[in-house]
């Protein structure tokens, strides 16, 4: 087991923004599964993107090696972050941008808070940014009385439905087109009251009602998708306008980035803007990409603002292994390939990032303590893996954070854990066959909870394994029972008065498969069914 | 202690005592593995731009440059714009000369109106974002299209003007000539100067926020056509 070795750097900040849910993710899984409007939204819309995202990562025959270069490049920025950093800052300053640097959300806010009451705005348009929403930036900007207008369309329904976004492309993933109008309709103010549902006229009541606010803008804000250390270029990708209305059409520009969107050079985004689009919309290239450095005369916003954020990344930095995580673009591509976010949605992880990133990601900015339940929000099937455009073992990490909790669990509680407790007398009955055999036959009282062959609630306290499983019902003789029966039947070796499965055994071809009646679902004895993962 | 101190700091903290003291080869593009030069010729090229554009709702005309006033002059009809900005410096050969049908503005200063068989030509010189709002479209050539993923790139030069000409009127006709067209996205970034102001364009502005299905044309302009423009074989 490795120990912690985020070295006493600070995560981020509990109090602000949104990287910690209400509830442990059990609690608002089962909530969201309640819900069969919402699965039946995100089933149709991640079966969508999962078709297209196939399609257009099919038609390159240099995948593979386009995936293993963008891990090395990430790997290889992380790897010098510090001087990488210093040279971007370097590169926007000399082309007249201001950077700042904030230790975490708290900073942030405040930097680009004053930075807006300079300007003497009281309002601002954002670009869809989820480090803006991890940090809370929307709120701390209303307590100083500025109102943030939220243009992405998604964004939009998010923010006039008092919503959290639930998903890292589509944060109204979970909304339907009927609730989109109910909310438009509700909110908007100066919607024509015959709003149809369809799509296209949604997107046209929101151009319509965005239009203004773009024209006559002063401030706008902004996150960054990449920015290049040997240029001091900054990059956004997007889809519908909004992000270049924003980004070209302000006096000021103000954009926020954690630390780790930095690539090495100008090259790097030959590599990153074939592996983004077609992970994350599943297009070719998305329909618009913006680049800027610094300030360009009569072009553009004529001030340019550039804050570099922390808020727990360099303690994520400083966990070698955990520290991948760090390379991920925020594509969304693990989410739409996940069997659980797919049913649960992004809310249930309590964190502007979700799914499967979000369970790795989430724990290690805000420390594992905080996201303890994240981890295993997943049943490491490996798809996310897979679908990985920067090669993120995922599946390894929720592992190596599980065991990062269990450590770090072990080493502050002064009285053992139920777990620890449990996992310590499982080694000490293992060590011995005959305490095993003792066990396994103690275990057959099991057999009384699960009837129908698998017990849905086990008595305190090990009802925490099934709050969010089935366990299987034991069978009626273990493997050692049958083995000895088998093979030791006239030597009294028959064990614990159950009928030789020999007369009902399927012949010497399948040793050890006993028939369905006898228990496990045509499994060996005593071999474990896969419970109902949540 | 300033906050980039502290954050340079705490960075050189995580990676203190990596073995190998946290070195990494850098990227080398020529032996990734990826490919980083196509292999079409130039037809096959357009033809390859012509159909992913297409693809992805973006309208196309070929043309070729003696007949490229006359494609111009054919989509603006069809658009039935009235009002459309030029950027300075758009030089479309045979507009600057007067013949029947048109006056130019040609290589004319920003600000100065031209007509092209009745439809204004205005050039721009720092019109206001409101003045952008009341054009029909906007006429700009482009610094690389990219073949594979059917993208055009603009990078503010000559014939492309300042950004927001592109961004608020409701039209762009892009003018692409054959060889600024390269199959791949390592190519097009090789091409482009990072000192520039970048627009990466590829179809008119789209969403898919609602349910996932597409719609077309939200806040950047619902029409995008190109005119690419092949020399005679």
């Amino acid at each position: 087991m490795s120990a912690p070795t985020f070295l006493g750097l600070p995560t981020a900040p509990r109090g602000v923004g949104h990287l910690r849910g209400d509830d442990p993710f059990p609690v608002a899984a089962r909530r969201a599964l309640a819900d069969s409007q919402l699965r039946r939204n995100l089933g149709k819309a991640t079966r969508t993107i999962r078709a297209k995202r196939a399609a257009v990562v099919g038609e390159l025959p240099d995948w593979e090696a386009l995936r293993d270069a963008g891990q090395a490049i990430k790997a290889g920025a992380l790897a010098h972050l510090d001087r990488y950093l210093e040279q971007l800052e370097e590169q926007v300053t000399a082309r007249g941008g201001v950077v700042h640097w904030a230790r975490d959300a708290n900073e942030a806010n405040e930097i680009v808070t004053s930075l807006v009451r300079g300007t003497g705005a009281t309002e601002a348009v954002k670009v869809k940014s989820i480090v803006t929403d991890e940090i809370g930036l929307n709120d701390a900007l209303a307590a100083a009385g500025i109102t943030a207008h939220e243009t992405d369309l998604a964004e939009l329904i998010v923010q006039l439905g008092h919503d959290r976004p639930s998903h890292i492309l589509v944060p109204a993933i979970h909304r339907n087109r009927a609730e989109i109008r109910d909310i438009f309709l509700r909110e908007m103010g100066d919607v024509d009251p015959g709003l149809t549902d369809s799509p296209s006229a949604l997107a046209e009541a929101a151009r319509l009602h965005l239009r203004r606010q773009f024209l006559s803008a002063k401030v706008g804000i902004s996150g960054a998708n990449f920015a290049i250390a040997e240029t001091g270029t900054l990059c956004v990708v997007e889809s519908e306008g909004n992000g270049r209305m924003c980004l070209t059409l302000p006096d000021t520009l103000i954009t926020v980035m954690g630390i780790e969107k930095i690539l090495p050079t100008w090259a790097d985004l030959g590599v990153f803007m074939q592996l983004l689009p077609r992970s994350s919309t599943g297009e070719r290239m998305n329909p618009y990409t913006s680049m800027w450095t610094g300030v360009t005369p009569g072009d553009g916003p004529q001030q340019f603002h550039l804050v570099l954020l922390d808020n727990g990344r360099t303690a994520a930095l400083a966990d070698s292994e955990g520290r991948q995580a760090l390379h991920c673009i925020r594509c969304s591509a693990c989410l739409n390939v996940c069997p659980v976010y797919e049913r649960v949605g992004g809310h249930a992880y309590g964190s502007v990032y979700p799914g499967p990133i979000g369970a790795v990601l989430s724990p290690m900015l805000t420390g594992v303590e905080d996201n303890a339940s994240l981890p295993y929000a997943s049943s490491l099937c490996g798809a996310c893996f897979d679908a990985c455009p920067v090669k993120i073992d995922i599946p390894s990490l929720l592992v190596h954070l599980r065991a990062r909790h269990v450590d770090e669990v072990a080493q502050t509680r002064r009285v053992p854990s139920p777990e620890a407790v449990t996992m310590a007398a499982a080694s000490w009955v293992m060590a011995s066959p005959a305490r095993f055999e003792a066990a396994q036959r103690a275990g057959r009282a099991g057999r009384l909870l699960g009837r129908s062959g698998r017990i849905r609630r086990l008595p305190p306290p090990l009802s925490a394994w099934t709050s969010a499983r089935d366990a299987p019902r034991p069978p009626a003789q273990t493997f050692r029972e049958w083995w000895k029966a088998e093979h030791f039947a006239g030597e009294g070796g028959r064990a614990g008065g159950v009928s030789p499965p020999s007369q009902r055994s399927r012949g010497p071809g399948a040793p050890g498969v006993v028939p369905r009646e006898s228990g496990a679902g045509g499994r060996p004895p005593g071999e474990a069914e896969h419970g109902d993962t949540p | 202690m300033t906050a980039r101190d502290e954050v340079l700091g705490r960075i050189r903290t995580a990676l203190g005592g990596e073995p190998g003291g946290g070195a990494h080869p850098p990227a080398d593009p020529s032996s990734a593995g990826y490919r980083t030069h196509g292999e079409l010729d130039q037809a096959a090229l357009l033809d390859l731009l012509a159909g992913r554009l297409i693809d992805y709702r973006s309208q196309v005309r070929r043309t070729e440059p003696d007949k490229l006033l006359d494609t111009v002059r054919a989509a603006l009809a069809e658009r039935g714009a009235r009002r459309v900005v030029l950027p300075p410096g758009l030089d479309l050969p045979g507009l600057s000369q007067p013949g029947p049908g048109q006056s130019g503005p040609g290589q004319s200063g920003p600000g100065q109106v031209g007509t092209l068989d009745g439809v204004e030509l205005i050039t721009d010189g720092g019109l206001s974002a409101g003045d952008l709002d009341q054009m029909d479209g906007v006429i700009t050539r482009a610094a690389v299209a990219i073949a594979e993923t059917g993208t055009i790139v603009l990078d503010a030069g000559p014939g492309q003007g300042r950004r927001a000409l592109t961004l608020i009127p409701d039209y762009h006709l892009c003018l692409i000539e054959a060889g600024q067209v390269v199959a791949l996205v390592p190519e097009g970034v090789a091409r482009l100067r990072p000192d520039r102001p970048l627009t990466w364009i590829s179809g008119p502005s789209a969403t898919s926020d609602i349910e996932l299905e597409r719609v077309e044309g939200v806040h950047g302009p619902r029409t995008l056509e190109v005119i690419l423009i092949s020399t005679i074989d």
